[in-house]
């Protein structure tokens, strides 16, 4: 595969707690406009590739590359610039809980641009009907139910329409109906943006629907990866397990 | 070698602190020199600090004037200089408990108030989506919060000045018979001009010292609810033990040298 159809890339990346190593030698390439799913059991580190993905945090060792920038060792004023370029919807949402919905979505609107504020609302309103959310502009966070919210976190993850969106777990704990209408979102939001997605998820069901790439995280380190036919086909033992979900296998229970 | 290790263990974790309360100031002073501050975030947490301390503040203050008046009225007019009491009251409020008491009180309701906020933050990921967006957590939370305290503290301290003053007048007649010209009049030769504005120093110092250290305690909270509240604790803790020395400090170097 040639560089230019690598949007994102891990490059050999150790990550360590203190004594707790996290990351160990993963390398994963993110295919540009395609969306890559990642699996792995809880606490594998997959929230941690997706925050250094964005710049959140540093590697021990290694480098991180998002469209041809090396994310290491870069001043913060360069990343704040880098990270215009990447959103993170997170698992919880994480708006800001003293903002109302709509104000959380247009913040970065509001911080970053000098757009009037009639076409700050416009544009957020947009936003939160393209993650199916109306009526809620007014509302405070704690007043929506979780999936909601979650919604809610997509729409301000997009607003800044950015080339890579990182999703953390958008459909685990949600029901089967909100489940299937996120996924949806997902696809569509990458087609409107026409960018990257890497996605999180536990949910068989909706990786096999949205994933072009899907990569497996096991102790700390990519054990599989590839189109997603090739990994529900494939018959690495690793995968067969989490495929299955059977207790019997190399993964240990 | 079990004590060294424990004492090199300290020495390091406090470095670190500091490193990390130096690195926060510098960073605000950044935000401040280019003027990249969020007004409308500044008058509200302004309005809702002053407001909210206003009551416990004058409360304090003016049972601390009562008290120094009803102790010093007894003693003075056993010695037939009941006439000093104004000033004694006086001096001691604008120079030292006004300042201070403020500052503890504070300490205790803001300073708390700022770490548990800005800890669940934290714990909720909000300050990790504040910079996955590109924003500085320092200029969105930490500037606005300094600048809040550094308005209202001294506000605050001299609505303390002026209540403990009138308790301790009000005192000083029911109690021992000294006329609120006496007291008046005895003030003013005992206080000028200058040592309300040294008051007011220590009050800005305090409002700083408030101000960093819970926003640093909030910012650095780490492991959920119980995080929180540790955060909030030590908040108050370090603060109110920051307080006290920085006071006597600046005592030293403000009135000290008369
Ligand atoms: N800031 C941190 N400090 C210490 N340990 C952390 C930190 N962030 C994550 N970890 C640890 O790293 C491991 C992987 O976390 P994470 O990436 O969130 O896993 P998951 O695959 O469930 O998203 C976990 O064991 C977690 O405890
Ligand atoms: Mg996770």
């Amino acid at each position: 595969m040639d560089a230019s159809s690598i949007y994102a890339r891990l490059d050999d990346v150790t990550l360590s707690f203190g004594e707790h190593v996290i990351l160990k030698n993963c390398s994963l390439d993110i295919v540009r406009g395609a969306i890559t799913c990642i699996v792995g059991l809880s606490g594998a580190g997959k929230s941690t590739i997706l925050r250094l993905l964005d710049g959140l945090i540093e590697p021990s060792s290694g480098h991180v590359y998002v469209d041809g920038h090396d994310l290491c060792h870069t001043p913060e004023r360069k990343l704040v610039e880098l990270r215009q370029k990447t959103s993170l919807a997170f698992q919880f949402a994480a708006l800001l809980d003293s903002l109302t919905i709509g104000e959380n979505v247009g913040l970065p609107l509001r911080e970053h641009t000098a757009l009037p504020d009639e076409k700050i609302r416009h544009i957020v309103d947009d936003a939160l009907e393209s993650v199916g959310l109306r009526h809620v502009y007014d509302s405070l966070p704690n007043e929506l139910s979780g999936g909601m919210l979650k919604r809610a976190g997509f729409a301000r993850a997009i607003v800044t329409r950015p080339e890579l969106v990182l999703y953390d777990e958008p459909t685990t704990g949600l029901d089967p109906i909100v489940t299937n209408l996120i996924t949806d979102t997902i696809l569509r939001l990458r087609q409107k943006l026409d960018g990257t997605a890497v996605v999180i998820s536990h949910d068989l069901h909706s990786i096999f629907r949205m994933a072009d790439y899907v990569a497996m995280l096991f102790e700390g380190a990519i054990i599989a990866y590839g189109p997603r036919e090739e990994i529900r086909t494939s018959t690495n033992p690793f995968v067969q397990q989490f495929l299955t979900g059977s207790e019997v296998g190399p993964i240990p229970v | 070698m079990r004590v060294l290790e424990r004492f090199g263990a300290g020495t390091i974790a406090f470095l670190e602190y500091l490193g990390g309360i130096v690195s926060l100031i510098g960073e605000s002073i950044r935000s401040l020199v280019h003027a990249q501050i969020r007004y409308a975030e500044t008058f509200t947490q302004s309005y809702e600090l002053g407001l909210g301390s206003l009551l416990i503040v004058l409360l304090t203050s003016l049972f601390t004037g009562m008290v120094i008046s009803l102790e010093s009225a007894q003693q003075a007019v056993q010695f037939g200089i009941g006439s000093l009491v104004g000033g004694a009251v006086t001096y001691t409020s604008v120079r030292e408990l006004g300042p201070m008491l403020t500052a503890v009180v504070v300490a205790g309701r803001v300073g708390s108030a700022i770490a548990a906020e800005i800890g669940s933050m934290v714990v909720t990921e909000q300050i990790d989506a504040l910079r996955s967006m590109g924003l500085s957590p320092v200029r969105f939370l930490v500037v606005p919060r300094l600048l809040a305290l550094a308005i209202m503290l001294p506000l605050l301290t001299i609505f303390a000045d002026i209540i403990s003053i009138v308790g301790g007048m009000w005192i000083a007649q029911a109690y021992a018979h000294i006329n609120p010209e006496t007291f008046i009049s005895s003030a003013r030769q005992a206080v000028g001009f200058e040592d309300v504005v040294k008051g007011l120093v220590k009050a800005l110092v305090f409002a700083c010292i408030i101000a960093f250290v819970g926003c640093y305690q909030g910012l650095s909270t780490r492991g959920g609810a119980a995080g929180v509240g540790r955060a909030t604790t030590s908040a108050v803790v370090i603060s109110i033990i920051l307080i006290f020395g920085t006071n006597f400090i600046m005592s030293y170097l403000l009135f000290g040298t008369h």
